[in-house]
Parts: structure tokens; sequence; C-alpha cells
């Protein structure tokens, strides 16, 4: 049950925490009045603040201030009244201050915490530290010239929320979960859109490993790493790694380390000895920063329902079951189009057609749910035709194939190729009887007890039928008539 | 507290500022001047007193999330030593 390291020693616990950075939604920079927009020509979206021209003066952005608290009232943590900027100083060329302008001391957000699904049902509640509000820096170019390095300031100053969670993680599948909740949770409060691929969220993975009951060991910390299966693959890779460390007799060194995917090991960066001297303190071009009470409650009255209560709602009212719940609650868009179609409809049948049919035909084409294959209103017409026992269940699966690949509507579908269901009870007794005057034998077979036989001639029936048979019809004309010539 | 001449060396790379040998002696007499006089402040009482970040007793004023700036790369770039297009080009950095 409980993930565990096994080494020639014995068993190792494994404990993660992770920091994540998330780039905060905004039109303009947390410093400056410069666009934040993905993709623009170089350097065309850099303020003199960005550049850190002298003489020039940061001012907050009120907006990235209010998706911070709002990150910090989805994740239940504390919001604090009063917080701080502080510089924290590194050199690097694609940071033209010297400095990156952060919240050491004093971070926006304290404790919080949120709740993951794990694979096998149960869930469990991590810890959030805190978060606070700081700048993202440029980006470095580095394969554009043999001997040189090209710089480009437009990220340079967009706003960053650092996530830093408790090391209440034991395995690479609760990172992983973590890291989903996390992302699942931001984008449902429109803070950052979450997309790994572009680098507007990626994680830090601080893992250390002991033996049961231990107090922790050393950690080191795995940079940068960003996507959710590399995530995992860093956890396990890195802890085996410290577990070899540890029973050869060497002692882990607190190191910053990197995660190679192509090899799926973690290796030293070059050792910097002066990293971690950041030499933090208080930013004097920047005045404390307070928040009113009643403006932290009208953003919490603001928000929109989150994954958890609408989870909650979902099994409450639709009658759902956890898993599908979670399924459908993980992307908001997803959410959305459940609802649609359950509206109005039974909405376990729903469940059933977006988890299983719909998830597959969106999963082949390459598709998304933004995109899907059918909309949410052609679904419902589909499930409508089932209701009213236009057509039957098995049927329902070809006329779906058929709006997916011609975008009609179902009932459309179904009139072109006569897919309406037989109801008309003559011509089911009628092949009924044919069923049963061709396979005397059977009918004997079942006669005498063999009850197994039934699907055999409900099998039948449908065939006969051309599969439009009225499957509760069939059943009720079969068990009449072979039950009717009692000896 | 005093300072030696290895931490002074040390804080001087940090602040990535090239220090002569025949400067560190001298550097290091300030240094320790100016933390002698540091250490008298700590004579003060404070217990019970709030620290204060600045003079000015008042909160920082918000700016409105609209773009107001940027869209000058030849400014912004007027004093790189030198570019290729509107990027800045340094010395290759690679970890």
């Amino acid at each position: 049950m409980t993930y565990t390291i096994k080494g020639s020693t014995g068993q190792w616990e494994v404990v993660v925490g992770l920091e994540v950075h998330a780039q905060v939604i905004s039109q303009a920079k947390l410093f400056s009045g410069a666009a934040t927009a993905f993709g623009a020509e170089p350097n065309s979206q850099v303020s003199f603040v960005d550049a850190a021209f002298p003489g020039m003066l940061p001012v907050v952005n009120a907006e990235c201030v209010a998706q911070a608290v709002r990150t910090g009232l989805g994740l239940n943590a504390q919001i604090h009244r009063v917080s701080r900027f502080d510089r924290k100083n590194y050199f690097y060329a694609d940071l033209p201050s010297g400095y990156q302008i952060s919240q050491f001391e004093h971070p926006i957000v304290g404790t919080g915490e949120i709740e993951v699904e794990l694979a096998d049902g149960s869930t469990k509640v991590i810890g959030i530290t805190r978060l606070h509000l700081e700048q993202d820096a440029g980006k470095s170019i580095h394969d554009q010239h043999p001997t040189k390095t090209l710089i480009d300031l437009n990220r340079c100053g967009v706003a960053l929320m650092e996530i830093v969670s408790e090391p209440d993680i034991r395995s690479p599948e609760e990172a992983g979960a973590y890291v989903r909740k996390l992302r699942s949770i931001l984008r449902y409060l429109g803070t950052c859109d979450g997309n790994m691929e572009e680098g507007s969220m990626r994680a830090d993975v601080n893992v250390s490993v002991r033996k049961h009951g231990e107090p922790y060991r050393t950690r080191c910390e795995v940079k940068n790493v960003n996507s959710i299966r590399f995530v995992m693959q860093a956890v396990e890779a890195e802890a085996t790694r410290q577990v070899e460390v540890w029973e050869s007799g060497g002692t882990v060194m607190q190191e910053t380390r990197l995660f190679d995917s192509g090899r799926g090991i973690t290796r030293a960066m070059r050792s910097k000895e002066d990293a971690h001297d950041y030499r933090y303190f208080p930013d004097p071009d920047l005045l404390p920063l307070v928040l009113d009470e009643d403006w932290i409650a009208a953003l919490k009255a603001s928000l929109p329902e989150l994954p958890d209560a609408k989870r909650a709602r979902f099994i409450q009212s639709y009658g759902l079951s956890p898993y599908d719940a979670a399924v459908l609650v993980a992307e908001k868009a997803t959410a959305d189009f459940y609802e649609t179609v359950a509206t109005g409809r039974d909405p376990k049948i729903a469940a059933n057609w977006i988890t299983g049919d719909f998830f597959a035909a969106m999963n082949r084409l390459g598709r998304t749910i933004d995109n899907p294959p059918v909309t949410a209103a052609a679904l419902g017409g589909l499930l409508d035709l089932m209701a009213d026992s236009t057509i039957n269940g098995r049927i329902a699966k070809d006329v779906f194939e058929a709006m997916v690949e011609t975008g009609k509507d179902a009932a459309t579908i179904v009139d072109e190729k006569g897919l309406r269901q037989v109801t008309d009870t003559g011509a089911i007794d009628e092949a009924v009887a044919r069923i049963l005057t061709a396979n005397p034998d059977k009918v004997a077979e079942y006669r005498s007890g063999k009850d197994k036989l039934f699907g055999f001639f409900v099998g039948q029936t449908m065939k006969a039928l051309a599969g439009k048979g009225n499957p509760a019809l069939i059943n009720e004309t079969l068990k009449q008539l072979l039950s009717a010539p009692k000896e | 507290m005093s300072l030696d001449h290895a931490t002074v060396r040390r804080i001087a790379s940090l602040a990535r500022i090239r220090l002569e040998d025949h400067e560190v002696e001298p550097l290091c007499h300030e240094l320790n001047g100016i933390l002698g006089w540091i250490e008298q402040l700590n004579e003060v009482d404070i217990t019970g007193i709030a620290p204060l970040t600045g003079a000015a007793n008042m909160a920082a004023s918000l700016r409105a999330d609209v773009v107001t700036d940027g869209g000058y790369p030849d400014k912004v770039l007027a004093n790189a030593p030198e570019r290729i297009g509107d990027f800045y080009v340094v010395p290759k950095v690679v970890e």
C-alpha cells in the first residue's frame, strides 16, 4: 500500500515537497505597464522598469495581487493582510537589475491545504506552506550563435506565484496527483493557464529518503520539471539514486539537480558555490502591501465553484460515483459539457456516454473538450432518441460513430439509415416465432432447464430485426412464448 | 563582529566587484568601521517596537492592470553593448 523503494538494506520511504511556479494571468506585468502576451517580437514588451534603467521605480499591479489572493482562497489558505517585497540578489544575464523582487519573510499567502484523489479511490490532504508573488526573469537563447547568448526581456517582470507545499508527499503518484489538482484549481480560478509545455507552470521537486520512523534526511532539489509525467519520474529517479548513495556508505549532499528526461535520471548542476547566498533584504522601492478586509471578502464572494465543491455537487445531485464525478470536474470545460448534456436527461446515462464513447472518440481523433467531436447539444439529442425508445442502446453506438464522422445530428442519421427501433409487437412476435421454429432443439434444451440459452434467443431475434428491435419487448415476447406450452 | 580577509573577498565576489590584493586590507578596515557603528545601534532597547520598513507610514499604492508601456525595443536596447536584431547579445552562458 505505502510506496517504498526497496534497497539492499530494506524498504525506504520517499519524502517529497514541491515548489510550483505559476505564471499569473494579467494584462500587464507585476511592476510595470508592459504587456505579458506570449510570443511577441523580442524586447517589444519591455518597459524601462523591466530593463532596470537607473531611477525607474516599480508600482504594484492590483490585478496580480488579486490573482494571488484568489489563488490563496482557492487553496483554503490564510491571506496575510500585510505582506512585503524583498530583493533576492543574484547575477544572470536575463535579470538586468541583478535582483529578483520576491517575497521572502512576509508572503501574501500563508498555510493552506488541498485534497488530492488517488487511483485506489482514497484521498489525501497535502499541506501548502505558503504562496508568494515574484517577478519572472527574461529568456536566454543559447542555440542561435556559437559563442553568444541572445536575451529577450519580454518575460522579465511578468508576475509569478510560487506555491510551496509541505513535505507531505510520499510517492510519485501523490506528486502527480498534487500537481494535477493544483493545476485544475488554478485553471478554475482563472489565475494561471496551467500550460506546462509553454512553461507557464513549472515545478521544483524536493526529494529525500528515510527509513520508516526516522526524521528527515538531507534533500536534493530537482529544478524546472515541466510536465506531470516528468515530476513523477523525477521523484522515482532521484529517490532511487539517494537510496544507492546511502546504501553504498555515502552521504547525500544538499544540492540542485536537473532531470534528464531522455535518460530518466537526475544529474548535478554545475556547482554554484554561492548560489544560495541571495542576501535578501526588503526592497526600499516598495511600501508594504496592505490589503483591505472588504476587498478580500469581495474577491471571495466572486470565486467560481471549485473542483471539490463541484465534485460533491455532482455526486449529491446527479448520483454519480466519486470516480466519475472526479473525472468530469477535472477540467471546467468538461464539467460544463456534462451539465449541458445531463440537464433534463438521465444524469448517469449522460456520464456513462461522456466518460465512455465520447472520451474514446475525442482521444482517438486527438480533439479536446474545447473542440469536441460532437457538441453537447448533439450528444443530448442522441440520448433523447434512446430515452423515447426511437433507438436502442446498441444502435445508439453506431449512430454516435456516424455523428462523429459526418457531423450530422442523431435524428437525421436515424432517418437516413432507417435505424428506428422496431416497437411493432406484430413484427417482434413474428421474428421470435421464426427463431423458435428454426431451433427446436435449443427450445427443448431451454425448457428442460438450460436458462442460459435465453441470451442466444435474444441475440438471434435482434439479428433478425437488424439490431433495431426494442430489447424490452423482445425479452417479454421470448419469455412468454418459451414458457407457453407447458408439458 | 569583525570581518576577516576571506569574508571580504567573498562579499566582493558575490557583488561581482573585482578586488586587487592591496585593496583587501583597507576595505576590511572600512567595513569593520561601518559594522562597529551598526553595533552601537544594537545597544538601543527596541523591545516591543515593530520593525519599520520605510519612513513613510503608508501602504503601497496599486496600479490598474492596463498595458501602458513597452513597444520601444530601440530605446530599451540603446545602451546594449551588442545586439542581433532586437535581442541583447552577451557572452555565452550555458549551464
